[in-house]
C-alpha cells in the first residue's frame, strides 16, 4: 500500500505538470493577446506604448521564463496581476472561492438525497412501468443543457413570484439564502442526481443477483433488509467514486448556470477572464480546476480501498 | 432423429427475421427506446438536410415589424427581437447542431483511434507516455477542455469543431487501447504475424475492425455530449458566433432578459436541444444493449 501511495503521488504530480504546460501553451498560441485587445479597442496601435505594455506585463521574456515565474508564483501562492483590473489576481478569485463551493456542494448533496434513493426504487422495481418511468426521466434529466432548465426555472419563479432570485452578498434571511444558493445547486446538480440514479440502478441490479443475497432471502429476511441492509451497502461503493468524480466535474454545470443566474462566482469568472483574455486569471484558475479534479481522483483512488476490504494495492 | 425447427423457435420469441424490414421491426419492438431515439435522430437529420424545403422565411432576414412576434398561424414559434423567424432558425440550426456534432465527433474519434490503436499496439515505452498524455487530457471537465481550447483559438465556426473535437480524443484512445490490448494477445493476430503482414496493416485491417462495436457505443452518447457543449459553448458566447442559427447562441441572445417578456424564445431552443440529445442517449443505450451484452441491464 505504502509504495502504492508513493507512486499513485508521484503520478498525480506528473499529471499536474503536464497539464499546467498545456494549460500555458495553449494560452500562448491564443490569437491576439492584452495588448492587442487594449489597442484594438482604442482603435489605433502605437508600437512603443505596447512594447511597453507587454514588457511590464512580462510578455517579451521567452516562454519558458514566461512559464518559470508563472509556476513559481503558484507555489508561493502568488499568482500575478489580472492584466483587466491591474488588481492581485488572488484577490479576485479567493472571494468567488466561496460561493461556488457552497453551490457544488449543495448540488452534490441534492444529487445524492435524490438519486440514491431513486437508484434503488428502479432497481427493486425493474421493469414496472414505475422503473421505466425513472429511466426515461433520467434519460430526459441527462439530455437537458443545464442553462436551459435553469432559465426554465427563470420562468417558474416570474410566473408564480413575478421576480426571479437575485444574488446579494448579504442575504437578509436564512430562507433567502437558500433560495439563493439552492435554487442554482438544484439546477447544476439534477444532472448528477440523473447520473446517481443511472449507476445506483445497474449496480444494485448486480448485487441483487449475488449468492449472498439469495441465501439472505432463504433465510427469510424481508425485502427492505435485503435491499437496504444487504445490497445497497456493496451497491453504494461505484456511487460514492461518482460522487467523488462528479465534485469536480459539476465545474461545467457551474459554468452555465452561474452566468444564468448572475451569480458572481469563480465558473462565471472563468468565462468573463476567457473572453478578455485575461491570461493570468484564466491560467490560474483551469489550473485550479485541474488541481481539484486531480486531488479528487486520488482521494477516490485511496477511499477505494478504505470502502472495499476486498480491494488491496499491492506493493 | 429429432430435430429443432430454429426457424419456428425464432418466431415464437418473435424473430421473425427473414427481411432487412423484418428485422428492423424486431429491433423495434425488442428496443421500443432506442426506436424512438432512432426516429428523433431521423427527423432531426431530415430537417438539417431539407430545412430549405421545410421553411418559408430565410432564417437570417430580419423584419422589424415582427420584433418579440408572438407564436402564429405565420410564424409557428414567433420571432425574436430582431424578427428572425424562430421556426426557421430551429430548423437550419439543426444544420449546426449536426455539422459540429458530427465533425468534432469524426474529428475526435479518429485521432483517438489512431492514437490508441498505436499505444494499444505498440505497448512499451510509447503506451506508457501515451496513457499519461491522456490521463493530462482526461483531468480537465470536457467543457473546461473546450473552454480553453476556445480561448486558445477563438471562437468560429472550424475552431468550436476542433475545440471539442480535443476534448473527445481521450476517452476514445482509451476505449480503443483497452479492446486493442485483449486483442493483440489473440490467435488471428499470431497467424497473421506468422505470414509475414506487417505491423502497421495488422493493426489496422485486423485489430481496428473488431475494436468497432465499443467504439460505436461511445460515438453515440458522445454525439449528445458533443452537442451539448456546443450548445453551452455558443450559450457562452465562446462557440458558434453570428450568424449562424445555433442553438445555444439562440438561448444566449434571449437569455434571462426574454424570461419575462418572450418565453418561446427560451423554449422552443431548448427543447430542439434536450429532444436531440435524448434521441442520441435512446439510441446509444440501444446500441450498447445490442454491441455490448456484457453491460445489458
Amino acid at each position: 500500500m505504502g509504495s502504492y501511495l508513493v507512486r499513485r503521488f508521484g503520478l498525480m504530480l506528473l499529471t499536474l505538470f503536464g497539464i499546467s504546460v498545456i494549460i500555458f501553451v495553449m494560452l500562448r498560441i491564443a490569437p491576439g493577446n492584452i495588448a492587442d485587445i487594449l489597442f484594438d479597442a482604442a482603435g489605433f496601435v502605437d508600437q512603443a506604448e505596447k512594447a511597453q505594455i507587454m514588457k511590464d506585463l512580462g510578455l517579451d521574456k521567452p516562454l519558458p521564463v514566461q512559464y518559470a515565474s508563472w509556476i513559481g508564483g503558484l507555489l508561493q501562492g502568488d499568482l500575478g496581476f489580472s492584466y483587466v483590473t491591474d488588481r492581485p489576481a488572488l484577490t479576485e478569485i479567493l472571494p468567488r472561492i466561496p460561493i461556488t463551493a457552497k453551490i457544488a456542494g449543495l448540488a452534490l448533496l441534492f444529487a445524492a438525497v435524490i438519486g440514491i434513493p431513486l437508484g434503488v426504487v428502479s432497481a427493486v422495481k425493474q421493469n414496472t412501468r414505475l422503473d421505466y418511468i425513472l429511466r426515461v426521466l433520467s434519460l430526459s434529466a441527462l439530455s437537458m443543457p443545464a442553462f436551459w432548465l435553469g432559465l426554465l426555472v427563470l420562468m417558474g419563479f416570474v410566473s408564480y413570484f413575478g421576480t426571479i432570485p437575485i444574488y446579494s452578498d448579504a442575504p437578509q434571511s436564512f430562507g433567502a439564502a437558500l433560495v439563493m444558493y439552492g435554487v442554482p445547486a438544484a439546477v447544476v446538480g439534477f444532472r448528477s442526481q440523473a447520473l446517481m440514479l443511472r449507476l445506483t440502478r445497474s449496480s444494485m441490479l448486480e448485487v441483487l443477483r449475488q449468492d449472498y443475497i439469495r441465501t439472505a432471502r432463504s433465510k427469510g429476511a424481508s425485502e427492505n433488509v435485503v435491499n437496504y441492509h444487504h445490497a445497497l451497502k456493496n451497491a453504494v461503493l461505484p456511487v460514492v467514486t461518482l460522487i467523488g468524480l462528479e465534485a469536480a466535474f459539476l465545474m461545467g454545470g457551474l459554468v452555465v448556470v452561474e452566468t444564468v443566474f448572475n451569480i458572481p462566482g469563480v465558473a462565471r469568472f472563468l468565462v468573463e477572464a476567457i473572453r478578455w483574455r485575461d491570461y493570468p486569471i484564466v491560467q490560474n484558475l483551469i489550473m485550479y480546476i485541474a488541481i481539484i479534479v486531480v486531488v479528487v481522483n486520488f482521494t477516490v483512488d485511496m477511499l477505494y480501498a478504505a470502502l472495499d476490504p476486498r480491494i488491496k494495492y499491492s506493493d | 432423429m429429432a430435430s429443432i425447427d430454429y426457424r419456428a423457435e425464432l418466431a415464437k420469441a418473435g424473430a421473425n427475421v427473414d427481411s432487412r424490414w423484418a428485422k428492423l421491426r424486431f429491433l423495434a419492438r425488442r428496443y421500443p427506446l432506442g426506436a424512438a431515439g432512432a426516429v428523433i435522430m431521423a427527423v432531426c437529420v431530415f430537417a438539417a438536410v431539407f430545412a430549405n424545403y421545410i421553411t418559408v422565411f430565410d432564417p437570417l432576414s430580419t423584419n422589424a415589424a415582427f420584433s418579440l412576434a408572438r407564436p402564429s398561424a405565420l410564424h409557428w414559434l414567433g420571432c425574436d427581437f430582431m424578427g428572425r423567424d424562430v421556426y426557421s432558425r430551429i430548423v437550419y440550426g439543426a444544420r449546426i447542431s449536426l455539422v459540429v456534432g458530427i465533425g468534432s465527433l469524426g474529428l475526435g474519434l479518429t485521432c483517438g483511434v489512431v492514437i490508441g490503436l498505436t499505444s494499444g499496439y505498440l505497448g512499451g515505452w510509447v503506451d506508457l507516455a501515451v496513457q499519461r498524455l491522456i490521463d493530462i487530457l482526461q483531468s480537465l471537465p470536457l467543457l473546461v477542455m473546450a473552454l480553453l481550447m476556445t480561448a486558445s483559438l477563438g471562437p468560429s465556426l472550424r475552431n468550436t469543431i476542433i475545440a471539442i473535437s480535443i476534448a473527445l480524443v481521450p476517452s476514445s484512445a482509451r476505449v480503443v487501447r483497452a479492446s486493442t490490448l485483449s486483442l493483440r494477445e489473440q490467435p488471428f493476430v499470431e497467424s497473421a504475424k506468422a505470414i509475414g503482414m506487417s505491423e502497421l496493416r495488422i493493426a489496422f485491417r485486423h485489430v481496428l475492425p473488431n475494436t468497432l462495436a465499443p467504439l460505436i457505443v461511445l460515438a453515440t452518447a458522445q454525439l449528445g455530449a458533443t452537442i451539448l457543449i456546443e450548445a453551452a459553448l455558443s450559450f457562452l458566447g465562446l462557440g458558434v458566433p453570428e450568424p449562424y442559427p445555433s442553438w445555444g447562441r439562440m438561448l444566449s441572445e434571449s437569455a434571462a432578459e426574454y424570461v419575462r417578456t418572450a418565453p418561446w424564445l427560451v423554449i422552443f431552443p431548448g427543447l430542439a436541444i434536450s429532444s436531440i440529445v435524448f434521441g442520441t442517449n435512446l439510441l446509444g443505450d440501444a446500441l450498447r444493449d445490442v454491441l455490448d451484452p456484457r453491460q445489458r441491464s
